[in-house]
């Protein structure tokens, strides 16, 4: 019972929650870029939320199955064809022995999910089979996935429904500022650096991995010098190396470093960061660590919610009671399309 | 020493003794470390001690950050000045050869012969003050001033695994292969990370490291029996 990887795009990789509990040893936690769009891929195919599931940036690959099973890609919209018929993102539908599934470049976001029923079996490596590719450790050989590999997967309920999400998952909106909490070093900076953290616009540059990314727009000089003592880091610490462009720790950070630390992105915010594409302009805005830590908390309602709130799709004939239950006025799905792109083997919907 | 608090975000915070690199400092932090580990508070994820500082992680879903704050302080209150003993290891070297590739150089420039840099390498103890980086890897502080030498400007790109390293004033153990800006006298057999071993990580913050220069084909030899599976290398009993 595998998944052959068929074709595979430049940055596929296996993840499921992270490797915990070992920073102390030098080991990055890994997982995946934006967790809750895995934990949704995977509780749309019935897997509990921290399941190994494959992570992708610009095109996924081509996947084939030895067993029928279930699977979703979240993240973003995405082209995603079985046999050459569209379906759409953030739903699960079923893909039978020997149908060939196509997974595009995300729409709009950076990272994108794909999960199967059963989750990706393959063996852990210091309890979690997330892929660190610095250090070579999980996944496949500690690398990401190429064409020929062939993926375990896990027991599966054969009959269990295909799932589709009934509120939307983002707590905060596009275009909102990316929220920071102060610190550790934030007393490198002098008044007025500190004050351009919130008062200029960054980008987001091409210079971007698991690991961190590069932002431009803003020089962010310190006062104190760019080399500290190396200390503690954590996905979200903004470092700020002597070239001036603050680097943002992501999933895959190294656990130690020695460039000051201005701030750190908050949890709730550090997805929707990371998801930017390449040249989006975007604010910080400064939260204080109580607020921050309220963020968090709703996030986690919310996603909670998000999760809870899957309801069956309806496979084969639509009914009005399954019409009436989609979102059809939020500006998200077009009703026509979504039956065209269900149930026949036409077009892709447009935007 | 007077400890201070700084937030890491909204489930990490860092509480810091100074900024040196200052072996007291140092002894402490891993002593709150082994202190809060022990104390196994709910909602306390990951403790990472480093040189003078220990982050620690929480989930503000358990316990927020205010409360972490007051037990970290509590616990440092509660510190007494004998420190937890650390584990000590003999590490064998082949000294020089293709991955010790600088030591004649640096040699050189410190008006050295290579078996006299040997001679203070190995004479030498080391403290782990904290591994970081990479898996298991240790960053030695008590490294003969001598020996003190830059970074190189531009890293080489794959240095193996056990490469015997020496970084400012710092010293080192590859313990995974990569690229590094270090330079390098030597290597051992000795893996101080090894993913498929019971015990994957050798070194822990707070332990003692010395070296023991070996001839190429000792170092050969242990290279076999840690391949057969062997430990070749086991911690003496806390002193």
């Amino acid at each position: 019972m595998s998944i052959e990887v068929l074709s595979s795009g430049p940055m596929l990789t296996v993840q499921d929650a992270g490797r915990c509990g070992l920073r102390h040893l030098g080991v990055s936690n890994a997982g995946p870029i934006d967790g809750p769009a895995m934990a949704l891929a995977n509780a749309l195919c019935g897997n509990p939320v921290d399941a190994a599931a494959l992570e992708f940036a610009g095109p996924g690959g081509s996947f084939r199955s030895t067993r029928a099973v279930r699977f979703a890609v979240t993240g973003g919209l995405c082209d995603i064809r079985i046999e050459g018929r569209p379906v759409l993102a953030s739903m699960s539908h079923r893909l039978n022995p020997g149908e060939i599934l196509r997974v595009g470049v995300p729409d709009g976001v950076v990272w994108g999910y794909l999960a199967f029923s059963g989750g990706i079996a393959i063996a852990p490596v210091l309890g979690s089979r997330s892929t660190h590719l610095r250090s070579g450790l999980g996944g496949v050989e500690g690398r990401a996935l190429r064409a020929g590999d062939v993926l375990p997967l896990g027991p599966d309920e054969i009959d269990a429904p295909c799932l589709r999400s009934g509120n939307t998952l983002r707590g905060s909106k596009v275009g909102e500022p990316i929220r920071v909490i102060l610190g550790p070093q934030q007393d490198y900076f002098s008044a007025e650096i500190l004050e351009r953290l919130t008062t200029e616009e960054f980008t987001v540059t091409p210079q971007r991995d698991r690991m961190a990314m590069v932002l431009g727009g803003v020089d962010m000089p310190a006062a104190g010098g760019h080399d500290i003592v190396s200390d503690g880091t954590v996905p979200g610490s903004i470092q700020v190396p002597g070239s001036g462009r603050p680097i943002v720790l992501l999933a895959e950070s190294q656990t130690t470093g020695g460039y000051p630390k201005i701030a750190t992105v908050v949890s709730a915010d550090l997805p929707r960061l990371a998801q930017l594409p390449v040249g989006t302009r975007f604010r910080f805005g400064i939260v204080s660590r109580d607020e921050g830590e309220e963020l968090w908390l709703a996030h986690c309602r919310n996603l909670r919610a998000t999760l809870a709130d899957l309801v069956p799709k309806s496979e084969g004939v639509l009914r009005s009671d399954y019409l009436l239950s989609c979102d059809l006025v939020g500006g998200i799905f077009c009703p026509e399309e979504v039956v065209w792109s269900e149930l026949s083997q036409g077009n892709r919907r447009s935007e | 020493m007077t400890p201070t608090i700084h937030p890491c975000g909204d489930s990490a915070l860092m509480l810091q003794l100074g900024d040196k690199i200052d072996a007291e400092a140092n002894a402490r932090i891993i002593a709150l470390a082994a202190r809060i580990e022990a104390a196994g508070v709910m909602g306390v994820g990951e403790v990472v001690p480093t040189y003078r500082s220990l982050l620690l992680r929480y989930d503000p879903e358990r316990i927020r950050g205010a409360e972490v704050e007051r037990m970290l302080l509590r616990g440092y209150e509660g510190l007494s000045d004998t420190e937890t003993a650390g584990r000590h290891w003999t590490v064998p070297v082949v000294y020089g050869g293709e991955v010790g590739q600088d030591i004649e150089e640096m040699a050189l420039a410190k008006g050295l012969t290579p078996d006299e840099m040997v001679a203070l390498h190995s004479g030498a103890e080391y403290r782990v003050y904290m591994i970081g980086f990479a898996p298991g890897f240790a960053y030695l502080g008590g490294l003969p001033e001598i020996l003190h030498t830059q970074r190189l400007a531009t890293p080489r790109q794959n240095i193996p695994a056990g490469a015997i390293g020496i970084g400012g004033q710092q010293a080192s153990i590859n313990s995974v292969a990569g690229p590094s800006g270090w330079r390098f006298i030597g290597w051992t057999p000795v893996k101080s990370f090894d993913p498929t071993r019971p015990e994957p990580f050798l070194f822990r913050a707070g332990d003692r490291i010395r070296f023991r220069a070996v001839e190429v084909d000792e170092g050969k030899l242990l290279a076999e029996r840690i391949e057969a599976g062997e430990a070749v290398i086991e911690p003496e009993a806390a002193a």
